[in-house]
């Protein structure tokens, strides 16, 4: 415990340092992986609003939320929070139901979706157990009002490719999702939602670096998946 | 359609649904997916549903063909190329179903050129394919020498028979023969790739495991025993009012037979409705019985109740048993309309509450977006499509019905 506390105070320098290490390894050496510490969530929802003016997501398509619940009767009350991101599954069954190959997991263990591929079936969607999948339906916030803001129609760098929404145009009329930020991964910037997160409630890394502060994390604490007995095998792990 | 003004009424009706159709579809081409009213959660509304429906008409349909001409039931000889016919029309109204779906309908060869055959979605778009082309094949050997002889006759009748005769002018018996002989290879083959390719749906849904009310061994069978049953029924009704042999012995006693063969779909229908309902209600796991609960005692309580066991069970099943009943062609008719009604509630309910619980508890609350929500109607888009691409199936069978050789009597002839 002393160990992880005193290292808490530079986390972030610690987890670029530990994508540093990770960036320098072949792609297929890494396992990138997320650790939550519910303990330190107070649902001010940073991470879900990073997401967004990271990935620019249109109503609807959310890539993270965190879910707020009330535990217990008054005046004996507890709130929980649970952040929910892609799960990044070992065994991701959305990935096995796509009828043409349209999204899979890439060598770093992201599940990821190709945008000009996918034909919008949603039957992943009806696959995920997290629902971490959404449908870009084509909507705009701003709809409706004299002019959609320029925050709405700037393009997107996912996946390393600029992409800006329209009317048709992919990726409107696909399926969207957490990709762990991977235009960033690679670009030696950590994921929005951990760059943002006020608590540090949020961490990620190299899974298979055991240096790493997600590994550490993970051997010092107690942590949990979500819907283990799925047998998914989430990449998303919870400390509580 | 002997009777002029039931055929006008027949047509205004197609015609009134096919402007209808095209307004859902204009709607649907220039604005998209936002017109409709499936969202975040129930990510499938009324069109696959439709699609279900319809792919398990043309399955019971082909299935009751298959029985004349896979294992030479001749009893049911009169009906089979009917019953052919149909399944053609009814696979066509589910795959434009399907096609309208889609996010990206442009893009739909994708699931030809690189298939993955890990996803019961590709193995359903490749049987039902080669399903396709089976039954326009068998359906052409089937009705060869008729396209031939149909070429003699004037106007648009002889014209289209000539064409569709591709050049064919064989009218030996012995050619006649090797017709039936490849009609019987094919019926063959048709009758494991219907199987397949209808359980395959089931099994689409089967092998959700993020949806206890999907995930079920039970599924691909229900959806075979619900394709047969609704195919029957369907076939029985269009028998039963449209043959041009009405009022003949010989139709009676044919139609009061098919009405043996629905009761006893029906019955085999209700242990299986039974077996998936009363497991699930057992085992009271949360993700199971909530849509089922929803089914039974949410705000459409009455799809269930009076469509699902009223219309596709009970009046059916009172209308093939009762003895005034079941050899009247009118009632018998009317039972397998009945059954045809019913299926839409049926597959409406296979789709739609299950999608409605949130994987995860308090998901709904979380995404603040009016399409995150459990509650589902389709939106006017989503109906004028459908009521369309029924009335395109109802105008093509017309046609089809009138032009082409599949009148029950041709047969006979």
């Amino acid at each position: 415990m002393p160990v992880v506390v005193q290292q808490m105070e530079n986390a972030i320098v610690r987890m670029m340092d530990d994508l540093e290490r990770a960036l320098k390894k072949p792609p297929s050496e890494r396992r990138w992986g997320m650790v939550i510490d519910l303990t330190k969530c107070v649902a001010c929802d940073a991470c879900t609003v990073s997401c967004k003016a990271e990935n620019k997501t249109p109503p609807g398509v959310n890539y993270t939320v965190v879910i707020k619940e009330e535990v217990g009767t008054y005046p004996n009350v507890r709130s929980t929070y649970l952040p929910r991101p892609c799960m990044h599954c070992e065994n991701p069954p959305c990935v096995d139901v796509c009828p043409v190959s349209a999204t899979w997991k890439n060598e770093e263990g992201i599940v990821v979706i190709d945008y000009d591929v996918c034909i919008g079936c949603r039957y992943c969607v009806t696959a995920c157990p997290y629902g971490a999948r959404t449908f870009d339906f084509g909507e705009f916030y701003t709809e409706g009002t004299p002019m959609i803001a320029p925050y709405e129609t700037a393009p997107t760098f996912e996946y390393g490719e600029e992409r800006t929404r329209t009317k048709d145009e992919s990726p409107v009329g696909n399926v969207r999702k957490c990709n762990f930020c991977i235009q960033r991964l690679h670009e030696g910037l950590l994921p929005a939602c951990i760059n943002d997160c006020i608590g540090r409630a949020r961490y990620f890394g190299d899974l298979n670096d055991p240096d790493s502060l997600v590994s550490e994390l993970l051997r010092e604490r107690y942590a949990f998946k979500l819907k283990d007995e799925l047998g998914t095998d989430p990449k998303v792990f919870y400390l509580s | 359609m002997k009777n002029k003004g039931l055929s006008y009424a027949y047509w205004t009706v197609v015609i009134v649904m096919l402007a209808v159709g095209a307004v859902g579809w204009y709607w649907r081409v220039t604005v998209g997916h936002k017109l409709a009213n499936y969202g975040e959660l129930i990510v499938w509304g009324l069109w696959v549903a439709m699609y279900i429906y319809f792919i398990g008409l043309s399955a019971g349909a082909f299935l009751i063909s298959a029985l004349v001409y896979a294992f030479g039931v001749e009893r049911f000889r009169p009906i089979a190329r009917l019953a052919l016919f149909t399944a053609l029309i009814a696979l066509l109204m589910a795959l434009l179903h399907i096609w309208f779906d889609l996010g990206h309908m442009a893009r739909f060869y994708e699931v030809y050129t690189r298939p993955h055959f890990y996803s019961m979605m590709a193995w359903m778009v490749w049987l039902y394919t080669s399903y396709f082309v089976l039954l326009l094949f068998e359906f052409w050997y089937e009705t060869r020498q008729d396209f031939i002889r149909w070429g003699k006759k004037p106007g648009l009748t002889g014209w289209l028979s000539r064409l569709l005769a591709l050049g064919s002018k064989d009218m030996s018996p012995e050619s006649r023969k090797r017709d039936m002989k490849v009609v019987k290879v094919l019926g063959s083959i048709g009758v494991p790739l219907a199987i397949m390719f209808h359980g395959g749906v089931g099994a689409l849904f089967g092998v959700i495991s993020a949806r206890p009310a999907w995930h079920s061994g039970l599924y691909p069978l229900l959806f075979l025993v619900s394709a047969l049953v609704s195919g029957g029924g369907l076939i029985t009704a269009i028998y039963a009012f449209i043959a041009p042999n009405r009022g003949t012995a010989k139709h009676t006693s044919l139609v009061s037979d098919l009405g043996k063969l629905v009761l006893g779909l029906v019955l085999l229908d209700i242990i299986f409705t039974f077996a998936e309902y009363s497991i699930a209600l057992y085992g009271s796991i949360p993700g199971d019985v909530a849509p089922l609960l929803q089914v039974m005692t949410g705000p459409f309580w009455y799809v269930f109740w009076i469509g699902q066991v009223g219309l596709g069970m009970v009046v059916p099943l009172i209308l093939l048993t009762l003895k005034s009943t079941k050899t009247n062609v009118f009632w018998v008719g009317l039972a397998g309309l009945s059954i045809v009604v019913a299926f839409v509630g049926v597959r409406l309910n296979i789709v739609i509450p299950p999608l409605s619980v949130p994987e995860l508890n308090g998901l709904v609350e979380a995404v603040p977006s009016p399409r995150m929500t459990t509650q589902y109607v389709p939106s006017m888009m989503e109906w004028f499509l459908s009521i369309g691409i029924v009335g395109l199936g109802m105008a093509l069978f017309a046609l089809g019905y009138s032009l082409l050789p599949v009148k029950p009597e041709t047969k006979e002839a």
